[in-house]
């Protein structure tokens, strides 16, 4: 119980009558949380629009390279002159 | 699209200036219990909190029935223990107001008192919260109790025990 008896007398001395808040936090606040919002927003977008891109440009290279179909053989010579 | 995005926004708003009219007061007196500022004059306090709750705005439409004030009050913690941590390494040694009625005790100390004992915050979750072991949070909330009720008893010698003791 000694122990409680200490927590009690800390938390009486912690305790205070409340203050009024000063109005500019609340603005602040949602002047920060806003910007933070809208930070978020245009990154999420630069990286969807980054993704799209990225596919665009993998499909056109794919239909221009064709890298499935198998390249001409340069191995064998060429068979003339029989 | 835009029409719900507008109404979401004025919804976060108004919701969101109830909470601050509820709970700002009880975070402020606890940011300035923090950083041992004298409650007219806690610059660093409000700073504190108003970072917080700029963070709780952001993640607002986020939270899903979390409690925003759990959430300000973690971020309060986290805050406090990362900036005591880096550039306030020693306050100990250099504090500019020496008002607060917490001001004999290390950044650490005051921290999980103001958690366990004016916050009621459970000894677990402050232990998980600060990354230290129960045990632990128990042992600093004893010692800092120790240093604030003997110091309050005989003040006088108050500012050579409170240098005594270590951190």
């Amino acid at each position: 119980m000694r122990g409680n008896d200490r927590e009690a007398a800390v938390r009486r001395l912690l305790e205070q009558a409340p203050r009024a808040v000063p109005p500019e936090i609340h603005a602040e606040a949602v002047r920060r949380g806003g910007r933070m919002l809208r930070r978020r927003t245009l990154a999420r977008r630069a990286l969807w629009l980054l993704l799209f891109a990225a596919t665009v440009a993998f499909t056109v290279w794919a239909l221009t390279a064709r890298p499935w179909v198998e390249p001409p053989s340069h191995t064998t010579p060429p068979l003339t002159g029989w | 699209m835009r029409q719900r995005h507008a109404s979401r926004a004025t919804r976060r708003a108004r919701e969101f200036e109830a909470f601050v009219a509820g709970a700002a007061g009880r975070l402020l007196h606890a940011a300035t219990l923090l950083t041992a500022e004298a409650p007219d004059d806690n610059p660093r306090a409000r700073r504190l909190l108003t970072r917080s709750l700029a963070h709780t705005y952001a993640s607002w439409d986020r939270l899903r029935g979390e409690d925003p004030y759990d959430r300000t009050r973690q971020h309060l913690a986290t805050r406090f223990a990362r900036g005591a941590w880096h550039h306030h390494g020693g306050l100990g040694r250099s504090r500019p107001h020496p008002a607060g009625q917490l001001a004999p005790l290390t950044p650490q100390e005051r921290l999980i008192l103001v958690l366990r004992l004016y916050e009621g915050v459970a000894e677990e979750q402050t232990a998980a919260l600060l990354g230290l072991s129960p045990e632990r949070v128990r042992a600093i909330c004893h010692r800092a109790t120790t240093t604030l009720l003997h110091r309050r008893r005989d003040p006088a010698p108050a500012v050579t025990a409170a240098k005594a003791v270590p951190s």
